[in-house]
């Protein structure tokens, strides 16, 4: 029977700085109106009758997607910024220690823990290595893959010459087209989509399977330790 | 001497009326977007200076672009720039024919060495060794690296001479190639359309004879005055982009009310070209107008990207051909559902673990 009092000493550490932390809940945000209202622009939604003036729903929804894609932009540029200032968990994000062996040997041990063939997963201050792999490829690398390619589309719009054309222009004629960038774009789309799935799947899941906190370190951006084992 | 003839000159001994020239040369400038004083400066240029000639070679092609050029807006127009440039060599319309015509090509490369300008439609095809288009009982790219050597500068006509086209269809067979490709040595105008539309062309092909400069090109060599902005930017069909309003099949009502057709695979939103501001046959329609959505005809590749019906078109690389739409749905759905998998498996194993537990404490008690 439980007796009431603490069995397990529970040891916190703080690893999520503020601006790390209202950074990762706008750029949720700003990614999952970017993916639906891109969606929306590839796929519109049925016609509407009566007369053009009536409505503006396509631009609207071009809208939503602009504001969302600058707020992910400056976010973006936030955060190598705070990898920068902030505390050694914040540069994660920006660096794979690629060449340190004790980093892939935990890759495989949390791949095994996830394909139920570790009783215990490890402990992690920062991110798991699995984690932290996806992040570098899909929000780092992708992140600058949808920058990059959806800056070149509106360039198009905002015309030669301009300084988005300036600086995303070059874009177009590498990848081939401007149909080619469009496509890119958008399969960029679904990796991300499947990145978000796996990511809140796994988050929900290691809040209550492993021996650390997860949720609540990314409200609070303390890391709670479920027991005092190594 | 031929050299020191002016085009005013060739065009008086043309026919052409000194009032017919004037006009010429007032349409030509508004065609290009200049200011109106620019007509007498395009008037003077011409009366002053030694005509430039223009060589106009044929490749692997269609012709659609020589059928386009002539039928210029404007008769005079059409009239004035033919008498401009059939003088010299163009294969498919110039009167000599055989060892005459051929005679031309060598007499204007060493007359005008570095002076003249080549026009290219079509393109060469380089495997069996140029076979697959012979001209004059050679290959076709022997005698465009010929005739480009001593150019001035070379305009691609058409997506032929620009991209490849369909003859450049994949697997290509022939391995037809676009002119920048085969000749990289000199200052290269593309001018793709399929065909381009007469007034983009002898729009670009008066600016450079009589301005005697390149038009401004984009990053992809082509004239910013006419291809500076897709057809989606100017279309007339643009507010009901906007507003929402689509055609969701042939026959709808919204077919009939000419709402966009983005839906229906419109590549205007990805086609740089000048349809939708100056259309085609005397400014009389161009395909939005008439129903049917922009193919991306002037676009690269456009042959070869999939559906003309469809906004999301298929992808080809790494050696397959894949839909965005239909991996990624199918994707997802596949990771859906093993997530529910796996997240069922770890409640059971939960379970399972926390009775064993269980057992051990109360073991322990
Ligand atoms: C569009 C949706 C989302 C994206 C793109 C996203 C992206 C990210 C990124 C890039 C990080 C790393 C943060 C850093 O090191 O700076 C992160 C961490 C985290 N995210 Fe998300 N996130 C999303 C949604 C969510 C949701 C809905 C949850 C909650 C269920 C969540 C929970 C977490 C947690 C717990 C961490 C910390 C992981 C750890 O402690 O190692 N995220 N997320
Ligand atoms: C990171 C997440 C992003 C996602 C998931 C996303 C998704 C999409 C999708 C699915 C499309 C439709 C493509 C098509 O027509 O098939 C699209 C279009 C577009 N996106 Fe994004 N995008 C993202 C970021 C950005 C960014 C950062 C920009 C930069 C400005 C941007 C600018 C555009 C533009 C200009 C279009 C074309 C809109 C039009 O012409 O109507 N996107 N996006
Ligand atoms: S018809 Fe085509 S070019 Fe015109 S607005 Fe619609 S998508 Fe754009
Ligand atoms: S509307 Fe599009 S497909 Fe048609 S001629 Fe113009 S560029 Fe080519």
């Amino acid at each position: 029977m439980y007796s009431g009092v603490p069995t397990v000493k529970r040891t916190a550490v703080y690893v999520y700085q503020t601006p790390v932390r209202i950074w990762h809940w706008v750029n949720a945000l700003s990614i999952t109106v970017l993916a639906i209202s891109g969606y929306l622009i590839a796929h519109p939604l049925p016609s509407l009758p009566g007369e053009a003036s009536d409505h503006y729903l396509m631009g609207t929804i071009r809208f939503f997607h602009f504001v969302a894609a600058y707020t992910f932009m400056v976010g973006f540029l936030f955060r190598i910024y705070w990898a920068f200032v902030g505390n050694s968990y914040s540069h994660q994000l920006f660096t794979l220690p690629f060449w340190r062996r004790r980093f892939w040997s935990e890759l495989l041990h949390e791949l095994r823990w996830y394909a139920f063939l570790e009783k215990e997963p490890r402990k992690y201050v920062g991110h798991n290595p699995l984690a932290h792999l996806f992040m570098v490829i899909i929000i780092t690398v992708g992140g600058l893959v949808m920058i990059v390619t959806g800056m070149a589309l509106y360039s198009e719009q905002t015309g030669l010459g301009s300084w988005q054309d300036e600086l995303f222009g070059w874009v177009i004629p590498m990848v081939g087209q401007s149909q080619d960038v469009r496509m890119w774009h958008h399969w960029g789309m679904w990796v991300l989509v499947i990145f978000v799935m796996l990511h809140v799947y796994t988050a929900i899941r290691e809040d209550i399977m492993s021996r650390q906190s997860l949720i609540s370190t990314m409200v609070s951006g303390w890391r709670m330790f479920k027991d005092d084992r190594p | 001497m031929a050299t020191t003839e002016t085009f005013y000159e060739v065009m008086r001994r043309q026919g052409i009326t000194r009032r017919s020239f004037l006009k010429f040369c007032s349409l030509t400038a508004t065609a290009l977007g200049l200011e109106p004083v620019f007509a007498s400066r395009i008037a003077q240029a011409m009366e002053t200076k030694p005509r430039t000639p223009v060589l106009w070679l044929h490749g692997l092609e269609c012709t659609c672009c020589s059928e386009s050029f002539i039928r210029s807006a404007h008769p005079l127009v059409s009239d004035v720039v033919l008498s401009m440039i059939s003088l010299d060599y163009d294969d498919t319309i110039m009167v000599s024919a055989g060892h005459q015509a051929e005679a031309i090509l060598e007499d204007v490369r060493t007359k005008y060495k570095g002076n003249y300008i080549l026009a290219v439609e079509g393109n060469p095809p380089l495997n069996q060794d140029g076979m697959s288009c012979i001209i004059g009982g050679r290959p076709f790219v022997e005698q465009l690296k010929e005739v480009a050597a001593d150019c001035k500068a070379v305009i691609s006509w058409g997506s032929c001479a620009s991209w490849g086209c369909v003859q450049a269809a994949h697997p290509n067979p022939t391995q037809a190639t676009p002119v920048h490709k085969v000749i990289t040595d000199k200052p290269i105008i593309k001018v793709p359309g399929c065909p381009p539309i007469a007034e983009v062309m002898t729009g670009v092909i008066t600016y450079m004879l009589t301005f005697d400069r390149i038009p401004e090109l984009d990053r992809q060599g082509r004239p910013k005055m006419f291809y500076g902005q897709r057809i989606h930017d100017k279309c007339y069909r643009r507010p009901h982009f906007d507003a929402g309003q689509f055609v969701e099949d042939w026959d709808d009502e919204g077919a009939r009310k000419g709402y966009c057709l983005y839906k229906m695979g419109c590549k205007g939103p990805t086609t740089y070209n000048a349809c939708s501001t100056v259309r085609w046959n005397n400014g009389v329609s161009f395909p939005i107008q008439s129903g049917h959505g922009c193919i991306g005809c002037s676009e690269d590749g456009f042959w070869d990207k999939g559906s003309f019906y469809h906004h999301v078109t298929n992808t080809h690389g790494f050696g397959i051909e894949a839909n965005a739409d239909k991996v990624g749905i199918a994707a997802a759905g596949t990771v859906g559902a093993a997530i529910t998998a796996h997240a069922a498996a770890s409640a059971i194993q939960r379970i399972k673990q926390r009775s064993g537990e269980h057992h051990e404490e109360n073991d322990k008690a």
